[in-house]
């Protein structure tokens, strides 16, 4: 059993509030599961649980039969467990390739090397170079991240991501803010990981139509709670999806 | 040039005015006791090579990993109380120069060691007054403990024979210059400050320098992407914590003095803040334009004042305003204006994008 991911009644309390309420689930490699719920349900919180930005106030995470609740987010990150964020969230002074080179440096292992030209690490430039080709982004290579276009930023994100060869893959709405040009390019490559067919892929996305073409499992958050779980078929037509997701059916 | 792109390790100045400068400044300080004569031009010359490695181990906290620190006077200073105190106690040998360069070297590393993991945690606003905290105490124990340090005296000593004004490297003169001891003095320290200064441009070069760097950009996307931000900065404090420490015994054997006013005052620390900021934060030439820059303002502003003065002289106002005692006024406004013009300090805006 090696890439499953799993919470145990994970909870997150912010003051009075409670963000994440109890959710326990599995999730396995090779599968894309959709995380759906309206703005509030808790979607990022849960993501931040996963990835560690944040630390619960209770419950459990494992990485297969490894317990990483109390682990910080960098050692989350180097045994696999890469995000995406919704925010951009780049090193805006840096250039693009510098940017996903100093992931791919991350994955290496390289980072405390203080004797070495990072340059004569041919391998890992080049690296970087087929990442930035494969976002569509080889032409900006020497631009300062912070001077790209919010689309162009948004590539460089998931480039980012995929820099670091996880294991689990987390896309927090991938493609939200950008131009209809530019999310094909996205959609494209979360397929490609997808039909690898070994990684783990968390999507949290409001459009329904994405959802529906990607993803094999569908779960619903509401009010921080797991309501719904399953194939996307049958959780689009459960009433309490209807009710709290889409606002229509018998309370509506 | 590739021989130079290497010892550069790839950061080449990034135009032209900006190599022309460093170029003046390097042959400047490689030639200076021929070219000038006089005793303080070449003590000018000296405080200008250990001020450099001083600024660049600065920056490598301040401009490369976006770290405050107060406490970079004290790792100077244990660097030349360690070298002078052995020097003062043990004899005027080059063993006590290395022992006490060692010890230091390990009080250094301990201390900011220990103030890293205490505080590197916390906000940088915190880290900045706990290292303002420690700096102050230990600046009260230097002046405190008489009996080893000298208190606010200080301590003067000898240097090894090789050092001294009377050792003569061989009978005649190059350049109508006699090779004293004190002169092969200045050249031990501008090795010195050459290596340490290609030495931490390798660091900042490397692939740990990036992290600083991303860890200053944008430190929680740094750990998403899985560096243990506090263990990178605890290196960073480390290393410019030791570099500063050899800065310390470079000062202390160069004048044969060590006491709080030359190594642990708040004065210097200022010094240092805007030797760095003038030249430009998260550059390494940066730290060099802006060490000689002010070190040449300090030393020679004076009498340039006193030629202007003269020079005006029967015009109203303009020699009392440019009299050589004005000197801080004018030091001042040099300051503030080129932080004002400058705010990328002068590499920034000699073209630091490529």
């Amino acid at each position: 059993m090696t890439g499953f991911l799993s919470t145990r009644d994970l909870t997150m309390r912010f003051g009075g509030h409670i963000a994440v309420d109890g959710v326990t689930c599995e999730f396995a490699p090779g599968t894309l599961t959709a995380i759906v719920g309206p703005n509030g349900a808790g979607k990022t919180t849960f993501f931040n649980l996963l990835s560690g930005q944040l630390a619960a106030t209770a419950g459990h995470i494992f990485w297969d039969l490894d317990e990483i609740t109390g682990l910080p987010a960098s050692a989350r990150a180097r045994r696999g467990i890469g995000r995406a964020f919704q925010l951009t969230n780049l090193f805006p002074g840096l250039s693009v390739r510098e940017n996903v080179r100093l992931a791919v440096q991350g994955e290496a292992g390289v980072g405390l090397d203080l004797r070495r030209r990072w340059r004569s690490r041919r391998d890992l430039v080049d690296r970087a170079d087929e990442i930035l080709g494969r976002v569509g982004l080889a032409g900006r290579a020497d631009a300062r991240a912070g001077s790209l276009s919010h689309g162009d930023q948004r590539k460089l994100e998931v480039g980012l991501l995929i820099a670091l060869r996880p294991r689990v893959f987390m896309f927090d709405e991938p493609t939200a803010g950008m131009s209809v040009d530019d999310v094909p390019v996205i959609l494209d490559l979360i397929h490609a990981v997808k039909a690898e067919g070994r990684s783990t892929i968390l999507l949290v996305e409001h459009k329904m139509d994405v959802v529906r073409s990607l993803a094999d499992r569908i779960v619903v958050l509401h009010n921080g709670r797991l309501v719904a779980d399953g194939e996307p078929e049958a959780v689009m037509a459960a009433p309490v999806v209807q009710s709290a997701y889409l606002g229509i059916g018998p309370d509506a | 040039m590739r021989f130079l792109r290497a010892l550069l390790s790839d950061d080449l100045p990034r135009s032209r005015a900006l190599s022309a400068i460093l170029v003046a400044i390097f042959l400047g300080l490689l030639f200076a006791p021929f070219l000038f004569s006089g005793s303080q031009a070449l003590n000018a010359a000296a405080k200008i090579l250990y001020f450099v490695v001083l600024a660049a181990s600065y920056d490598l906290l301040l401009g490369y990993t976006g770290i405050v620190s107060f406490a970079h006077t004290m790792f100077f200073g244990i660097g030349g109380y360690g070298a002078g105190l052995a020097l003062y106690g043990w004899g005027p040998s080059w063993s006590s120069v290395a022992a006490g360069t060692a010890i230091a070297l390990v009080l250094s590393v301990a201390l900011a060691t220990a103030i890293g993991l205490f505080s590197l945690r916390v906000q940088r606003i915190f880290f900045a007054m706990i290292t303002l905290a420690v700096a102050s105490v230990f600046a009260i124990l230097a002046s405190q403990l008489g009996w080893l340090t000298g208190g606010e005296d200080g301590r003067t000593y000898q240097v090894p024979p090789l050092l001294r004004p009377g050792f003569r490297l061989f009978e005649g003169e190059i350049g109508g210059v006699a090779i004293n001891g004190r002169i092969v003095a200045y050249y031990l320290l501008l090795v010195t400050a050459l290596v340490l200064f290609l030495a931490m441009l390798r660091v900042v070069n490397s692939p740990f320098g990036r992290v600083l760097q991303a860890i200053r950009e944008n430190d929680f996307r740094a750990e998403a992407i899985g560096y243990r931000t506090v263990l990178y900065r605890s290196v960073a404090n480390c290393v410019s914590a030791a570099v500063a420490t050899v800065a310390g015994v470079m000062c202390a054997v160069w004048l044969r003095y060590t006491g709080p006013a030359t190594t642990l005052s708040f004065d210097i620390m200022l010094d240092i803040l805007l030797m760095v900021v003038i030249g430009g934060m998260g550059t390494l030439y940066g730290a060099v334009i802006g060490a000689t820059l002010f070190l040449l303002a300090e030393t020679y502003l004076q009498t340039l004042m006193g030629a202007i003065s003269r020079a005006t002289e029967g015009i109203p106002l303009l020699p009392a305003l440019f009299h050589p005692d004005r000197w801080l006024l004018w030091l001042g406004i040099l300051f503030i204006g080129s932080v004002y013009f400058f705010p990328a300090g002068i590499v920034g805006r000699l073209g630091r994008d490529r």
